[in-house]
């Protein structure tokens, strides 16, 4: 029984046929996001590099695949048995073996010297200007500025897309997954230095338009640089299973003009000393409730759910923690418990914040509790 | 000694017993499929929740449990399994042998699989879920991090160990002992060359997984800390352990569906294989690169410099030995006299993919551009063009070559044909997207994902699904032969066929080559 | 060569099982010692040594200054406050350096921490000598207590001219469970 061989040829060669058409109406360097085909083309001059090495290997894979289905299909439609040919006898031939052995392994130090120079100028860590340190938690990411004079600027960057938009009871937003509450800012044309750890278990901090990625590994510093010429909002993802959010901590850099980024510096110094300020003040329990709900929802809501009623965490809603003593509730809070998935968010949250979302527990998901947690009491309590 | 001439003992004793290779084959290759199964319906639910970005069916945590156990089914439970079913029905059969050399080593080998897959697949059941780490489950997720399960797992993987190691001594025993006079090692058949050479990398790298599994276990339970950096650990030991293991076994996977290409190939063409002896040379310089290049694998993990040159350097060298196969099946068509029946289309199907595979493989060699390909679909797409259109078509191809001579019953062709054009269609449509949404910077192991990739990932899952219909009717197509199909007792199934077991009668008997043959 | 059995296909199969035996225990017995040793030796890892270093008495190289960065981090579970009093120093190899890092244990109850150093440039960890260090050993603090921990160290006269700044970051881990099970072991 014999198969239409021309059916045959054009079915397989559609593949090949599709990459050409691509590549010739410009499709290659997409500028929409949507359904893009190709890496993104990078602001960095170690990105474009990257990009241009991929497309060199991807071309020259094209050509060889080419020419040797190229000789499959031939053969294919011409030494069919249906054709009436006789099979030849020929079965070796060192010469040939030889040359194709030779002309590939060239091709290959083709490859490897524009490789090697790329790589070697990822590898350079020449000075930077500007130090951040990134750690990867479960699930979200943590940052710190390294100022020489001041204090060091540390926020975490927790992803912003509702739960409900992931459980399709609300529509999804532009930048469904890829948004985060505070994205980290650095300014154009300077070489940042990221050092890269973990907190818990691996992660990876990778942002496509950068072409940046590195494993953060608990307990060691990796180190990495990026120099974005460019202006705009570059968005990444974590790229080491981590466990079960691992698809939900996204990474959004800002690159700004260095005269916006010295003022989102500054902003961010003084709101830490702002917080300091409002740890002195008194709320009232609306101002904390509504406060605290919004840290909940960013830092809480994953494990403890929407309602309080709990998933990998425990449940809130009636717990014997939330409806308890409230020292005991702080020490959960800013402690976390041991040996369980329950970190201590006391140095992920400032006091203001720490104070509304216990406050919030206490008295949302119908724990009616009544009580108020002002800052100054998580101040008092970690004072000890 | 005394009963050969009595055919295979009565009633359902006979499986759990035998000590027979074809029917051990028989079980493996069952085994191996009904695991194909599984492991695809892990892979169902996988792609139904990728179908659309929103968390729909499942919750992220078993989301993790599906990709892990799809992964370690389909590599520990399908694709192994598979292929020492095949070494188990063809080796002794292409040497001119009796039996394997170790047949009651044999029996053991298969028998410890059912309940340790079955093991391994109740951990969905235990509190804390089924391991969700992923196949390489790194070290401290998988340690520190991991649900009560890992201890279950950890002795599934040893036990899985212990049997592909004991088949794999049967397996170098009866290649280098029970040849048939005149058979020299260069007369082999490639497909025995292909599994010798594969027999001797599991021997080598299935103990370092044990290693790597038995720290994980100390750390775990026995308070040391080899992969934690609070005992003075390093959770990147565990990668280099791994590695070192899992890259022979992605060569273990492939190399012996490269030896089944080579004998189907030249029955189609009608033409000899060509280049021999460069095949077998290719082939064992594959496998020793294999344990030089294992830390392709952990670009992004932060080595030196130097480190990453050696082994981008020495993983773009396996590309030449790799061609040089591809080059040799390629001229072996050449001035032929083809013909295109199922067995052909997979080989001809795994040449065109397998290769695609190869040239995506040949990019995520390149360290630097790793670095935006590493743990993206990309690689997700590359690996499943070189495991499942490389490994898994050409096991369809071996199905479908030798299963007239194994039960004398000859499958429906049009049938076969269908079979391979909806795999072929299946299986692109589902992968070959992938390579643009890892392009596009869609990291792997995520059970959602941000709106741009939304578009391909639902033209992989409706590939997926439909590659999935078709192994249904593959697997009816091998019921109805077995049962009903024509008969046929040509010893020389198909017209171009070389090679010993060419020369029984069809279906091979209970017993074959009881006396040596001849070997020129 | 060896045999192990007259019948040939035992003999294969025995050495074989030696095989496997040997590549279980080269694991063990070599691969993780080999990567230890490797990331010692070339001074890959970023690790330092976890032992003081005998100083010997050099001239300092007053031509080059070195800055020190330091950074501290809690792992998972760690509730400690943990920092470096100076979180820059700019150094000269050859000289002794001394610095201070705070830690408090908040909690109610004992606890032990162990602080793992990193260094960044990972090859400059073989020339970051540490003459004293907390890092050497494991940290008890009573609950609510607070303790000042040292560090002193020397930058190798030899470390690459083209490294200028050096990031030493300490990771302290909660090992009370550890220590503690090792003292029950005992």
């Amino acid at each position: 029984m014999c198969f239409k061989a021309k059916r045959l040829y054009q079915l397989a060669l559609g593949p090949v046929l599709m990459l050409l058409s691509l590549a010739s109406t410009g499709a290659w360097a997409d500028d929409s996001k949507m359904n893009q085909l190709n890496m993104p083309v990078s602001v960095t001059q170690v990105g474009q590099d990257i990009y241009d090495l991929h497309m060199l290997i991807l071309w020259i894979s094209v050509i060889i695949g080419l020419l040797v289905f190229g000789v499959m299909f031939y053969s294919i439609y011409y030494h069919r048995k249906s054709r009436g040919v006789t099979a030849s006898t020929f079965h070796e031939s060192t010469s040939v073996e030889i040359a194709w052995t030779v002309v590939p392994f060239i091709i290959l130090i083709g490859m490897a010297v524009p490789a090697t120079k790329t790589l070697l100028d990822v590898y350079n860590f020449d000075e930077a200007e500007i130090d951040i340190m990134i750690t990867g938690y479960q699930w979200k990411w943590k940052y710190e500025y390294l100022v020489e004079d001041g204090e060091n600027v540390m926020f975490f960057s927790n992803l912003l897309t509702p739960q409900s938009e992931i459980n399709n009871t609300e529509p999804k937003g532009e930048h469904y997954l890829l948004e985060v509450d505070e994205p980290v800012v650095i300014p154009v044309n300077a070489k940042v230095r990221l050092l890269v750890t973990a907190n818990d278990v691996l992660h990876s901090w990778w942002v496509p338009e950068l072409a940046v990625k590195k494993d953060a590994i608990p307990g060691f510093i990796n180190e990495a640089w990026t120099l974005p010429t460019e202006e705009g909002i570059y968005r990444g993802q974590c790229a080491e299973l981590c466990g079960k959010d691992h698809g939900f901590m996204p990474i959004v850099v800002n690159v700004v003009s260095r005269e916006e980024y010295q003022k989102w510096l500054l902003a961010k110094q003084s709101d830490a000393v702002q917080v300091k300020a409002l740890m002195d003040q008194t709320f009232t329990l609306d101002e904390l409730v509504t406060r605290g709900k919004a840290v909940y929802d960013r830092s809480c809501l994953a494990c403890h759910g929407a309602a309080g009623e709990g998933g990998l965490g425990k449940a809130i809603a009636g717990s014997a923690v939330a409806t308890g003593d409230v020292g005991g509730h702080l020490d959960v809070g800013i402690n976390g418990v041991p040996g369980t998935a329950m970190q201590a968010f006391g140095g992920q949250l400032n006091d203001v914040d720490m104070a509304a979302v216990i406050t919030y527990q206490r008295n949302a998901f119908g724990n009616n509790m009544g009580d108020l947690v002002q800052p100054i009491d998580v101040f008092n309590y970690k004072k000890g | 000694m005394g009963d050969h001439h009595h055919g295979p003992a009565k009633g359902p004793l006979r499986w759990i017993t035998t000590t027979n290779h074809k029917d051990i084959g028989t079980m493996y290759l069952w085994f191996s499929f009904s695991m194909f199964i599984l492991g695809g319906a892990f892979a169902m639910i996988i792609r139904a929740e990728l179908f659309q970005p929103g968390m729909q069916l499942i919750e992220p945590a078993f989301f993790n449990q599906m990709t892990t156990m799809h992964g370690l089914v389909m590599v520990f439970g399908a694709i192994m399994p598979s292929f020492v079913g095949l070494a188990n029905w063809l080796i002794p059969m292409m040497i001119g042998a009796p039996d394997m050399a170790l047949p009651r080593m044999n029996n053991l080998s298969f028998w410890i699989l059912p309940p340790t897959f079955a093991l391994l697949a109740s951990t969905l059941f235990m509190e804390g879920g089924a391991p969700a780490a992923g196949w390489t489950f790194y070290a401290p997720l998988s340690t520190t991090y991991a649900a009560p399960s890992v201890t279950f797992f950890i002795f599934s993987i040893h036990l899985l160990g212990v049997s592909s190691i004991m088949g794999s001594i049967n397996i170098i025993a009866t290649v280098m002992n029970m040849r048939a006079p005149g058979m020299t090692y260069m007369k082999m058949p490639l497909f025995v060359w292909t599994w010798l050479i594969t027999a001797f990398l599991l021997v080598a790298v299935m103990p370092v997984l044990a290693g790597a599994v038995t720290m994980m276990l100390m750390d775990v339970h026995f308070g040391t800390s080899f992969f934690s950096a609070a005992g003075g650990g390093d959770p990147v030991l565990f990668q280099h352990i791994f590695w070192f293991f899992g890259h022979p076994e992605v060569y273990i996977i492939i190399l012996p569906a490269f030896g089944v290409v080579s004998q189907i190939i030249p029955t189609f063409s009608r033409k000899p294989l060509f280049g021999y002896d460069s095949m077998v040379y290719a082939t064992a310089s594959i496998a020793f690169l294999s344990f030089i290049v294992w830390a392709h694998h952990m670009y992004t993990v932060g080595m030196p410099v130097a480190g990453e040159l050696f082994f981008m350097y020495a993983t773009m060298l396996i590309a030449v030995p790799t061609g040089v196969k591809v080059f040799n099946w390629v001229t072996t068509m050449w001035r032929g006299a083809l013909t295109f029946e199922t067995p052909m289309m997979f080989s001809l199907g795994f040449l065109i993919l397998f290769t695609i595979g190869g040239f995506t493989g040949l990019m995520l060699s390149i360290a630097p551009a790793d670095f935006q390909y590493h743990d993206s679909y990309f690689v997700v797409a590359h690996f499943h063009y070189v495991m499942v259109a490389g490994a898994i078509f050409s096991m369809s191809a071996a199905i479908y070559y030798w299963l007239p001579k194994w039960c004398g019953r000859m499958y429906n062709e049009k049938m076969g044909q269908m079979h391979f054009w909806i795999s072929f269609i299946g299986f692109n449509l589902a992968f070959f997207p992938q390579h643009f949404v890892g392009l596009a910077g869609m990291p792997r192991r995520i059970p959602d994902y941000a709106l741009q990739f939304a578009d391909f990932n639902m033209l992989s899952s409706i590939g997926a699904f439909i590659y999935g219909a078709s192994q249904i009717l593959f697997l009816y197509n091998v019921i109805a032969t077995i049962r009903s199909g024509t008969p046929t007792s040509e010893e020389k199934t198909w017209e171009g066929a070389e090679g010993l077991e060419w020369t029984l009668p069809t279906p091979a008997p209970y017993h074959t080559f009881e006396t040596p043959p001849a070997v020129k | 060569m060896f045999q192990l059995s007259d019948n040939p296909t035992t003999d294969t199969a025995a050495k074989l099982v030696v095989v496997t035996v040997a590549m279980f225990a080269f694991v063990f017995v070599v691969m993780v010692p080999l990567y230890n040793v490797l990331c010692d030796v070339l001074g890959i890892n970023g690790k330092t040594n976890g032992e003081a270093y005998i100083s010997v008495d050099v001239e300092v190289d007053t031509s080059r200054e070195i800055k020190i960065q330091f950074l501290t981090s809690n792992n998972a579970g760690m509730p400690w406050e943990f920092g470096p009093t100076v979180k820059l120093m700019k150094v000269h190899p050859g000289a002794v350096n001394d610095t201070v890092f705070f830690a408090r244990n908040p909690t109610p109850e004992a606890m032990i921490a162990q602080a793992i150093p990193s260094v960044s440039p990972a090859r400059a960890a073989a020339y970051f000598h540490k003459t004293e260090c907390f890092c050497f050993n494991q940290q008890p603090l009573e609950g609510e207590s607070s303790a000042e921990l040292p560090l002193q160290f020397i930058i190798d006269q030899d470390l690459p001219r083209d490294i200028k700044t050096i990031t030493l970051s300490y990771t302290i881990f909660d090992v009370t469970d550890m220590a503690s099970s090792a003292v029950a072991a005992r």
